[in-house]
This record gives structure tokens, sequence and C-alpha cells, in this order.
């Protein structure tokens, strides 16, 4: 059983938020308008985050762009807290959220340290003629759940079939690339694999010594690894 | 007990006299209420429709008014818990007029309390999801069936030591009969039935206290077993137990203040009530400092960035004009009134009963949403402002409690008769013993001279 996982090297990310931006369309994420946006209402699944306060002091300041999915933890708080077991860890490691079952209490996302999880505060609303660029493969999440992002699970479901098709086993490479954030990359900083196996890209790059986590010393065990840029 | 032999209510006739007609302002009270509370269930009908987008949480405000009501309502309950139950054990005498009055509190703000929580659900349609689905690992299934057990405890436990007065307006009062009758459950007064019913109150008024604690703890370990600033900490129980405690006491004080100038009741709720109350209140409001500074100390040493950040918002930052309020409302306003005798009037314990309530309200406030806007992760500062819609549900909300307690009043006695009327007795029974010792000694001493 696959323990999927990703890592993003922080040296080759420009900050350009094309993963934003394409995790936004795969994954039918509504647009929230000026308005909501104003009301800090806006809904990225994925999102780069400046950590401006960095680490120095002006002008050696030395601010760091974090982009950033959901961490899919080992030990994730969000489904310890979850009263009716809507949000749970699947076999393979995603943490998941069933929006049929949810009840919209809101739990999960006060006790998600990392702040990536998201509410329905309307039923979701696109612009007119946006309906031909829907993902189809991706389920509308109605008003009042909570919703976040599922590492393209979507995506890993049709690579399986499609290996299963052709009589194989899912490779490193048929992976490295899948979620929509990491396809669109321009700078191939992000990669995507199964950290249970010591050959693929992420759990290689994952033991290298540049790595780390987000928060490591709250014990969420996130799968999300980053590597530390080059400060020269 | 006498029951059945006399009709009327004696020196206590008083007591139903609240029973009797529907004046002018018993009707303008309804009224008043009812409407509030009708506008309340528009802005509800009005969220229900729109979605909770209609409130002015957000992200990562994302718990507001809705559950500081939820928290604050369920404290108020404490008030009738707290002092009905452990002064019953203590069988401390002075308490017999108030209980009722107490417990009608608590089943009212208690019921209100919990149907906030509702409110706050985005899919309340899926409530029952609580049920099929539900996970005993998630601290809201602790306050789920907590809350529950809590409300139908307070229920019986308002509702036994009602029996016999309901039995008493059976026999001796002229109106709602067929109520009364039904409510009453046959209930005589027979010693089988009378030691029975005791029993069952007295292993109630123990059980209660277990059971009320447990509920506030786990109301706030809704939030300390999160690892987000200022709410990870092990001292979050007991401090919201002390302060629902606290904020009960003083809307207990209010009401019986109330209750005492509507009705003329200043023959049952004496100087005396007010005044022990209110020294209750006082310890309350000393633990209250203590609990306070305690928590805020240890942030304040540890000095860890995201705690003070939280820290900092309440103390000198954006939140501070709350804070400091609080502070105000919960310590210096009561302190001052209560630590003198000569202020620890029945008006002073009710300006001190508004101020804790006030201040406890906020402290809510100051508990729940400094921290969710100061998140752990720099994704910035958030804000939170309430709509019309949440406001309209809080006051809403309030105007229920009132609402469902004026309706009480209305059809049942706030003061227990029964129990005066035993208490007179063993106190009859007492006098005639001493009476006759003494007239005994007196034959004694005469006796050989």
């Amino acid at each position: 059983m696959p323990r999927w996982g990703m890592v993003i090297d922080l040296d080759k990310c420009t900050a350009c938020q094309a993963c934003t931006i394409a995790c936004q369309a795969e994954n039918n994420v509504p647009f929230a308008g000026p308005d909501e946006t104003a009301l800090d209402r806006s809904k990225h699944w994925h999102d780069v985050m400046a950590d401006v306060k960095g680490e120095g002091e002006y002008p050696d300041l030395h601010a760091r762009f974090i982009p950033r999915p959901c961490m899919h933890c080992e030990e994730p708080p969000c489904v310890a807290v979850c009263p009716v077991g809507a949000t749970y860890l699947d076999d393979e490691g995603i943490v998941r959220v069933d929006y049929q079952r949810c009840i919209g209490c809101r739990y999960c996302i006060t006790a998600c340290p990392y702040a990536i999880r998201y509410f329905n505060w309307y039923a979701p609303e696109y612009p007119a003629g946006y309906d031909i660029y829907m993902n189809p493969n991706v389920p509308l999440r109605p008003v009042g759940v909570v919703e976040k992002c599922t590492f393209c699970i979507h995506r890993l479901e049709q690579a399986k079939r499609e290996a299963a098709a052709q009589g194989r086993e899912l490779t490193d490479a048929d992976v490295v690339l899948l979620p929509a954030c990491n396809q669109a990359c321009p700078a191939s900083a992000r990669y995507f694999g199964d950290l249970d196996d010591p050959e693929s890209t992420v759990s290689r790059l994952a033991s290298s010594p540049r790595a780390f986590k987000l928060m490591e010393d709250i014990g969420t065990e996130p799968k999300v690894y980053y590597l530390a840029e080059d400060k020269n | 007990m006498s029951m059945t032999d006399e009709q009327g209510f004696g020196k206590h006739e008083i007591l139903v006299k609240p029973l009797e007609g529907i004046g002018r302002g018993f009707v303008l009270t309804v009224v008043v209420l009812a409407g509030i509370v009708a506008f309340g269930a528009f802005a509800y009908a009005w969220q229900l429709v729109h979605g909770l987008g209609v409130t002015g949480l957000n992200r990562p405000v994302t718990w507001g008014f809705y559950i500081i009501n939820c928290i604050y309502f369920i404290a108020i309950s404490y008030g009738g818990t707290m002092t009905s139950a452990i002064l019953r054990l203590v069988n401390a005498k002075w308490r017999l007029p108030i209980t009722r009055a107490a417990e009608v509190v608590t089943v009212c703000a208690l019921g209100v309390g919990a149907f906030n929580i509702v409110l706050d659900m985005g899919r309340p349609d899926r409530v029952l999801n609580m049920i099929i689905h539900g996970r005993i690992q998630s601290p809201i299934m602790w306050d789920f069936y907590s809350i529950m057990l809590y409300l139908t405890c307070s229920f019986l436990y308002l509702y036994l030591p009602l029996i016999p007065d309901i039995a008493l307006l059976r026999d001796r009062y002229p109106r709602r009969k067929r109520l009364y009758r039904f409510l009453a459950l046959g209930y005589t007064g027979a010693p089988k039935q009378k030691h029975l019913l005791e029993k069952i109150i007295g292993a109630l008024a123990v059980a209660m206290i277990p059971i009320a604690v447990a509920v506030h703890t786990v109301l706030a370990w809704l939030f300390s077993m999160t690892t987000q600033p200022m709410w990870h900490s092990t001292i979050m129980g007991p401090y919201f137990v002390m302060g629902a405690i606290f904020s009960g006491i003083g809307a207990l004080i209010v009401a019986l203040a109330i209750l005492r100038k509507v009705f003329n009741f200043e023959e049952y709720f004496q100087h005396k009530q007010f005044n022990n109350l209110g020294l209750l209140l006082l310890v309350m409001t000393i633990t209250w400092l203590y609990f306070t500074v305690a928590e805020y100390m240890t942030t304040l040493y540890g000095n860890e960035p995201s705690h003070m950040a939280v820290f900092n918002s309440k103390v000198s930052g954006e939140f501070a004009p709350y804070f400091w309020s609080q502070v105000v409302f919960c310590f210096v306003i009561p302190f001052i009134i209560l630590a003198s005798s000569r202020l620890r009037t029945i008006a002073g314990t009710v300006v001190a009963g508004i101020s804790v309530n006030v201040g406890m309200w906020l402290e809510r406030l100051m508990i729940i949403v400094p921290t969710l806007t100061n998140p752990r992760m720099p994704i910035g500062v958030g804000s939170y402002k309430p709509t019309w819609v949440e406001i309209a549900i809080m006051v809403a909300s309030a105007a229920g409690i009132i609402l469902l307690y004026v309706l009480f009043t209305k059809l049942f006695p706030i003061v227990s008769i029964w129990e005066l009327e035993e208490d007179e007795e063993i106190e009859e029974k007492r006098r005639i013993k001493i009476v006759a010792e003494v007239v005994a000694e007196g034959k004694a001493a005469a006796g050989p001279a």
C-alpha cells in the first residue's frame, strides 16, 4: 500500500502561483468574488504563503514563499476532532472529506494548525459560461460543508485504472507530476509519489539534508516536505 | 404534610398569585418577548436559505457569536444546578425559597444554549449524523452526550421537586385542573411516595454536580484539545467550570430580584438570600482573578511567539478594550460592591450580578476570537464582525430564555410551597419538643421540693 506524499523544492520555486491557478481550475474551486474576498472568504485549495516575517532584519531580511497544499498529516488533528467521521485518513495516507456526511461544524478548520481547510459559506457560484471549463471528474461541494486539497485523488484513481488496463503496476514516473499543481509547475519544483517506496523520487528527496516540514514540532507528521533554499 | 384537609395556601397564598389571571403586564411582556424570538427565527430562516455566509464568520475566524453564546448560556444554567444541588446537599436552610427559581434558570438557559450549537452548523439537516455516524473520539461528541444528559437530568431535577406542588395545585387551586392532574402523576403525598421522591431528589442532587462539571469541562476541551495558541492549556476545563458558576450565580441574583419586584416576594427573597449569594459571588470573583492571572502569567513567561501573538492582541492589541473591560466587569466592579457589607444590598448584588454577566460574556469572546484571528500559520491576521443575523439570534436567544421563564411562572409556583410547609412543620415540631422538654425539666425540678 503506497503512502502518498509531496516534495516542494523552495530553491526552484519562483512563487509564480501557477500551482494555485491549476488547482483552482482542476478542482472546480469556486470563485469568491471581490466582496467575499474582502471578508476573508476566498477559497484556494492550494495557496502560496508569503512568510515575510522570515529571518533577519531589513534590509537583509530573508523572506520566504511557501506553496501550500493540504499537508495530509499522518496524525491529522482535523480527523481526530471530526464528530461524524466525515474527514478521514484513507488507506493510502490521503486525508479526505465526505461531502455528503459533513455537518458543517467547522471544528476541523479550527483544529488544523496549517489553516488549509475551507468552508462553503454560500452555495458555490461560477461565472457565466464557465461550465464548459468545469472538470467533470471532481464533484461539486454543496453549501455548508468543508473542503480541501485531495492530492488530486481523481487523477490518481485514473492513473491506477490506466496502469491496470495495461496490466502493469503504477510506477514512480506515472505519478511524480500527477497532481495538477505539479503538472503546472514551470520550474519543476514539485514532486509527488510514494513515501514508503525507498526508490521513489519523493523518498530520495525527503531524506535530503535540505528537507524540512512545516511545524514539525507539533506532532502532526505532515507528508508534504520542503527543500530549503540556498541562501546565497 | 396536610394536603387535602385545607383549601387555599394559607400564608403562602401570595406564591400562587402569579398563576392567576392574565394581566396587562404579562400580556405585554409575552408579546414583546415573543416578537423578539420571532425576529430571531426570521434571521435563522434567512441563514438557512442563504447559508452561513450571512454571518460575519470567515477564515480563519470560523467560530463566533453562536459558539460564544452557546457557552455563555450553558454557563448561566450553572447558577441553578450548583446553588440548588450544592445547597441541598449541605442542607442550607436559606436555599429553600430560591431553589426552584434557580432550577428554572438552568432548564431554560440550557435548552436555548444547547440549541445555539445547531444554529452554528453548516448543515443542520444532517444533525442526525451525530447519532448515526458519531465518533466518540471527537470532543464535539463529548459535548453532545454530556449536554443531553445534563439537559435530561436538570429537567428531572426541576420536575421531580415540582410534583408535590403540582399535586397541591390540583387539590387546592381552582383552575387548570386537567393539566395539574396529568402532571402530578397521581401524587397524593402518601409517606411511601414522599419517601421515594425525596430519595430520588437526593440522588439526583448528588448526580447533578459531576454532570454539570463534566459539561463545562468538555465544552472547554472543545478548544483545549486543539493545539491552537492559548487554547491548548490545561487550565481551560476548570476555568470554564469556575466561570460558569460565576456567571450562573450572577444571573440567578438578577432573576430573583426581578421576581421579588414583580411578584412582591419580599418575604421569601430576603436580604439574607441576596447577601449569601453575594458572598458566594465574591468568592467566585476572587477565584476568577486567580484563574485569570494563572492563565496569563504562564503564557507571558513561556513567551512562545504564537501564544504571545494572541496574548498581545488581547492585552495591548486590537482586543485590549474588550479584555480590560472584562477585567473591570468580572473583578473590579463586583469586588468593590461585594467586599463591602454596606454595599452588599439587594440593589448592590444585582449590579454585581449584571456586571459579572457582561464580563463573562466578554471573556467567552476573548477566549474564542483572538486565538482564531491569530493562527499559528503566518497567513495574516484575521478579523471578525458579527452581522445583524448573529446579533438578532443572540438577542432572541436571551429573549427566549426569559420568555420560557415568564411562561413557567404563569403555570407553576416559582417558590417551592411544599418544601416551605414541610420546613415549617419540622420547625413547629421542634418547638413543641423544646417546650415539652422545658416543661418536663420544670416538673422534674419542682418534683423533689
